[in-house]
């Protein structure tokens, strides 16, 4: 299962202009990712690990090396194709949600459908199944401002497993929970993975995520420190 | 795209007071270009529309030398009914009008008028030139209210009238005022004195002849020019009234303008404050999937939605008020006989298609435009920076 590489850098590094001068953020960073992996960026602030996630997720570009994801290389794609690929392969979880603040718990999940034109009907049957496997089903009407934050993290969750994405980039998703909560939504991405083989990679310093992880990947100073796979 | 408007409609509902404010400002500029314009249309439609009813129907032939702005022109400007325009005068749809120039003495004051002869039977023009097919014990005269008024002269009046005929004699005769009409073309009223044209014809010892022609449609334009007389198409009898229009346009794009641009200036405020505060919510559209540049037209699409709303709005208190107005006018404290052009005492708008539509498109893509040019910038945003609503 985790002998084909889903993620894939070579020497991928990413500059950053500061100042008069620049900031190397990643110098060359090797790192291969499996289907169905478990893994996580482990690292102190300002080690690179959102830097690592933006660029996987193709919402920034190397400034050399290589950076495949399903094997699509990310600094030679087009605005459109990056796009396409995070539409189509990618769910983000973010720190701070980042849900649409003014469309219901059912909306929020039902985007990225609507953004991959599924049917009226798919759509009903695919949020409602992501929102109940959150636990949910009982606030679909609610507006994200009504939502404790536990909530809001797991309608994050539902909004970005909905569409089943072949990988799942999670910044700091627990950062700002309780540690009940902490664990409901660990233990909630913990059985995705193990049911639909879905890739997770997380960049966090929580212990209470470390625990759950299957492989840690430590950074420091914009390279990999350590590798180790449970 | 269905998505990108639907999306647009519900940010843009779900920010609340600010938008209705947008809105609610927007719709007055709506409404008050749709109501100041529809007066200037219906201005326009009730001059041309009375022009034609008193004095011009379809259009005129005028004799070379006729300067309706140069009294002493009508000693040369005459000549006899030229014979093709015979049948259309016998049928009805041909009007000669004979001129010339001529004193009055009301009150034993001395005015010059113009006298205009015209065939009682006409039924082309307004006038109301039956009231000239009476016997009464001098030559039967009709004049217009503000003549009469500036005179002093009431129905049953008799005075005496002087002219110069065709050999530049002096004569005079009595002439009886057997109807005051009322009309708001000060062209057919001011200063002058309708009688049978045959009585004119005669005093003025030229049998036949006559001055103007007026003509009931267009259709005989194809004719053109012809011998001594010059076709004055409807379009150019009008043009004058058209002029002032235009002017009068010119003046109240000036008053809306400003109303537009303080709405619009609003608008864009907004769309400056929200490309600003909504940085996260930029950075999520395109982490689930948008390219920057669509990003850009959702934001483009919710400003420009202001105006759609805004024509809603608009519609909903606009559609009675404006009704209401088109039924009750507007006075505009002026006479005809003041402006010298024909306007009614109340004007009454006209809303036309082309004006709710031209209104519509106008206001649509002037917010657009401002919507568009602060969202240009997120084009410019680091997607991660957004997200981190770190930009400044
Ligand atoms: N856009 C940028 N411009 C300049 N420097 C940047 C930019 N983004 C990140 N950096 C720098 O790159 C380094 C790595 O940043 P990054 O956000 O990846 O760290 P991190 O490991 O995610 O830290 P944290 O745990 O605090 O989130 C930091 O020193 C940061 O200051
Ligand atoms: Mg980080």
């Amino acid at each position: 299962m985790e002998n084909i590489p889903v993620i894939k850098t070579e020497r991928l590094t990413k500059i950053f202009p500061m100042g008069k001068g620049e900031f190397s953020a990643l110098k060359g960073i090797d790192l291969k990712l499996g289907t169905g992996e478990f893994a996580g960026l482990i690292g102190p602030s300002g080690s690179g690990k959102t830097t690592l996630l933006n660029i996987l997720g193709s919402l920034d570009s190397p400034s050399d090396g290589k950076a495949l994801v399903l094997g699509q290389s990310i600094g030679k794609l087009t605005a459109k194709e990056a796009a396409k690929l995070r539409k189509e392969k990618i769910g983000f979880i973010f720190q701070s949600y980042n849900l649409l603040q003014v469309h219901t718990v059912y909306e929020n999940v039902e985007f990225p459908l609507l953004l991959l034109n599924y049917s009226a009907n798919e759509r009903k049957k695919l949020v409602m199944g992501a929102l109940e496997w959150v636990g949910l089903t009982d606030k679909i009407k609610q507006k994200p401002p009504q939502l404790s934050g536990g909530e809001c993290q797991r309608v994050a969750i539902a909004r970005a497993m909905v569409k089943t994405p072949s990988i799942v980039l999670a910044d700091e998703p627990t950062a700002n929970l309780d540690a009940v909560n902490s664990h409901n939504i660990l233990q909630t991405m913990a059985r995705m993975n193990e049911e639909l083989k879905t890739t997770f990679l997380f960049a966090t310093h929580d212990d209470k995520v470390i625990g759950y992880l299957k492989r840690k990947i430590y950074l420091k100073d914009g390279m990999i420190d350590k590798d180790v796979t449970n | 795209m269905k998505l990108a408007f639907k999306l647009a409609f519900k940010n843009l509902i779900g920010a609340g007071l600010r938008t209705w404010l947008n809105v609610i400002v927007l719709s007055f500029s709506f409404v008050i270009i749709i109501a100041a314009k529809g007066i200037l249309v219906g201005w326009d439609r009730q001059a041309k529309n009375d022009m034609a009813d008193w004095e011009i129907g379809g259009g005129q032939y005028w004799h070379r030398n006729y300067d309706p702005y140069d009294a002493f022109s009508l000693s040369d400007a005459h000549a006899p009914v030229p014979p093709e325009f015979k049948e259309e005068i016998a049928n009805g749809n041909m009007v000669p009008v004979l001129i010339t120039q001529g004193t009055i003495y009301p009150g034993g004051r001395m005015q010059p008028v113009l006298i205009k002869g015209i065939h009682p039977k006409q039924n082309l023009l307004k006038l109301p030139t039956q009231n000239l097919d009476t016997t009464v014990g001098a030559i039967p005269a009709i004049i217009g209210a503000n003549m009469a008024r500036a005179n002093k002269l009431q129905t049953g009046d008799y005075l005496t009238i002087r002219w110069r005929d065709a050999n530049g004699t002096f004569d005079a005769a009595e002439i009886c005022i057997t109807q005051i009409f009322t009309t708001n073309v000060p062209t057919v009223d001011l200063a002058q004195v309708w009688i049978p044209i045959e009585n004119l014809q005669s005093m003025a010892m030229l049998p036949n002849e006559a001055t103007v022609f007026t003509f009931r449609d267009g259709n005989l334009i194809r004719r053109g020019d012809t011998g001594e007389w010059k076709l004055m198409t409807f379009e150019t009898l009008v043009s004058e009234v058209e002029e002032m229009i235009k002017t009068k346009s010119a003046g109240q794009a000036i008053f809306y303008s400003i109303l537009l641009i303080l709405a619009l200036l609003a608008i864009f405020d907004t769309q400056v404050l929200s490309i600003f505060r909504r940085q996260k919510e930029i950075g999520t559209y395109v982490a689930l999937g948008y390219t920057r540049g669509q990003v850009v037209g959702l934001f483009t699409i919710e400003g420009a939605m202001n105006a759609i709303l805004a024509a809603v709005v608009g519609a909903i208190y606009g559609i009675p008020f404006l009704m209401w107005f088109a039924k009750k006018g507007i006075s505009l404290g002026v006479s005809s006989a003041e402006y010298g052009f024909a306007i009614a005492e109340t004007m009454y708008p006209v809303y036309s298609g082309s004006l709710i539509v031209g209104t519509t498109i106008l206001v649509l893509m002037a917010t657009t435009i401002v919507s568009y040019w602060p969202s240009r910038k997120i084009a410019k945003m680091n997607p991660t920076e957004a997200l981190r609503g770190k930009i400044q």
